[in-house]
């Protein structure tokens, strides 16, 4: 019984660590972020490969579940005849939710993964070691533009995403299965509200990326610098990012979307 | 610079005790590294030879015990104190440590590009100049994945140096090197050392090698110092460990076997 109180304690003990290390980590990196402003090329090449390299996913993955939201919408509004607002219903589920969860939920297993996996094999091999006996301090070079190079990406993933979205659904639901186009683009501008919905959404994918930017640069700076420590950090890297999306969305969507 | 601040050690540590998960890696030892010289730390796998480098160059902080390099303690130092510092000190990695998304050029340029603000043409110069020191000037190009081991550490040689340091750590530079290679290092470590006036550290377990460029030596097992002296008095030691170390025998003050019961008991399956 003791035994088991035990490992409870210890095992809450070590999750309280880990958040405390991971709170400072972040802290110590914002401190980081007006020195590597001035050096802009390390930012824009992490945005290139955090970024750059995920847009054809994020396009190809927009492109059908904006497709797949205009077949399942009017496979239903088509009963009431109401199928002239499924440009609203497409565009609200994209703008409010699906842009930004769905690249969070992507981006974390496509960047943030090769984010972890990266820093903790520059870890395993000695680099930032290295970089350290060099006077150099790895948290800046590495793992800050790394961070920025994130936070910047997602939202324009989401926004690209969202905006592919609106576009399948206007393949499937005006050219394939006839809506009128004017009524899917009417309703669309009538019902998406500038700052209720779109203003909301990109707020939700920058809180997004940098949670999951976060986790990423985190999971790798901390991990066992083994072969095994850095697979299991990638693992969590996408376990947890893709858990505080869900969990965080819940929250926003409080926050934001409530009309009490 | 006067004859008395060269007399003076470089590296002075003193009563140094550092312990990781209750185990003594080192057990307050003393150890005094000449200016100018080579200065070899030998001993057997795991006796926390690296650890000593992490501990000279401010990356590891010690039990107890002080560690002064040219004058300035170093577990004291502040962050930028000590970034200082370790400009003036070059390391030299097992695994060479370079940045595997940059070319060779770009590695040795790093510090460079880090640190000062140097014209491109003054850097190009630098960066050919310390590359052709350990010859390897043509394969500026390559990746650090097209590098065989010891070229990576000839690499790793010269981004260390690029700063012109005023000292040099090697850890284990002849580990997993082949003949040919082994004899360049160890012909590159003796050469820059005179060139430069460098203080250079060894941490090393290939005991001819290191012996034959060393000008000191110090033999640590279990934490502590088991023997010192030059090449020349550690091979007319008494000691049998010592000689056993120094050549490599099977069998001797360090057992053969790992400690068990009797061999026909244990056959006979009547051991406990």
């Amino acid at each position: 019984m003791i035994d088991q109180f035990q490992q409870l304690g210890h095992a809450v003990l070590k999750i309280l660590a880990n958040l405390g290390r991971g709170h400072i980590f972040f802290l110590r990196i914002v401190a980081n972020i007006p020195g590597i402003l001035l050096r802009p090329y390390l930012i824009i090449a992490q945005i290139y490969s955090v970024g750059v390299l995920s847009l054809s996913l994020i396009i190809v993955s927009g492109l059908f579940v904006g497709m797949v939201l205009g077949l399942q919408g009017y496979n239903t509004l088509v009963n009431f005849g109401a199928t002239e607002s499924l440009g609203a219903v497409v565009s609200l589920s994209l703008v409010r939710e699906l842009g930004p969860v769905l690249t969070s939920l992507l981006f974390a297993g496509r960047a943030g993964s090769a984010l972890t996996a990266e820093i903790g094999l520059m870890k395993a091999t000695e680099q930032l070691s290295g970089m350290e006996m060099m006077a150099v301090n790895p948290l800046k070079r590495v793992v800050t533009p790394r961070l920025l190079g994130g936070m910047i990406s997602m939202p324009l993933l989401a926004a690209i995403f969202s905006a592919v979205g609106i576009f399948g659904g206007y393949l499937v639901v005006v050219q394939l299965l006839g809506v009128d186009a004017g009524a899917y683009w009417s309703q669309m501008q009538d019902k998406t509200d500038l700052i209720d919905d779109i203003l909301n959404g990109v707020i939700k994918s920058i809180v997004f990326g940098i949670v999951v930017t976060w986790i990423a640069v985190f999971q790798g700076y901390d991990c066992t610098p083994t072969s095994e420590g850095v697979s299991r950090a990638t693992t969590r890297t996408v376990v947890h990012s893709s858990l505080a999306t869900l969990a965080l969305d819940f929250v926003l969507t409080a926050l934001m979307f409530n009309q009490v | 610079m006067t004859e008395k601040h060269n007399q003076e050690p470089l590296i002075k540590i003193r009563g140094l005790s550092f312990a990781r998960d209750e185990r003594w890696i080192f057990d307050n030892i003393d150890m005094d590294m000449q200016r100018g010289k080579i200065t070899a730390i030998m001993g057997p796998s795991g006796t926390g030879k690296t650890t000593l480098l992490r501990l000279i160059g401010g990356q590891l902080i010690p039990d107890a015990g002080t560690i002064e390099v040219d004058g300035l303690q170093v577990p004291n130092l502040g962050i930028n104190a000590l970034y200082s510092l370790r400009k003036r000190m070059g390391m030299l990695f097992q695994s060479g440590a370079l940045l595997t998304d940059l070319n060779v050029f770009e590695n040795v340029a790093f510090p460079l590009r880090e640190h000062t603000k140097l014209p491109e043409s003054i850097i190009h110069n630098l960066v050919l100049m310390k590359l052709q020191a350990v010859g390897l000037r043509g394969a500026r190009e390559l990746m650090p994945s097209e590098l065989s081991g010891g070229m990576a550490r000839r690499v790793a040689l010269a981004r260390a140096l690029v700063f012109d340091p005023m000292m040099i750590m090697y850890d284990e530079p002849f580990t997993g090197q082949d003949p040919i290679s082994m004899g360049v290092l160890v012909q590159l470590i003796k050469s820059i050392n005179q060139a430069l006036g460098l203080t250079s550290i060894i941490v090393s377990h290939d005991v001819p090698e290191t012996a034959s460029i060393a000008d000191y030596i110090y033999v640590i097992s279990n934490g502590k110092i088991v023997g010192s002296g030059t090449p020349d008095e550690l091979n007319t030691s008494k000691s049998a460990w010592l000689q056993q170390f120094l050549n490599g025998e099977s069998d001797g003050p360090v057992p053969f076997h790992y400690p068990a019961p009797d061999y026909v008991q244990d056959l006979l399956g009547r051991a406990k």
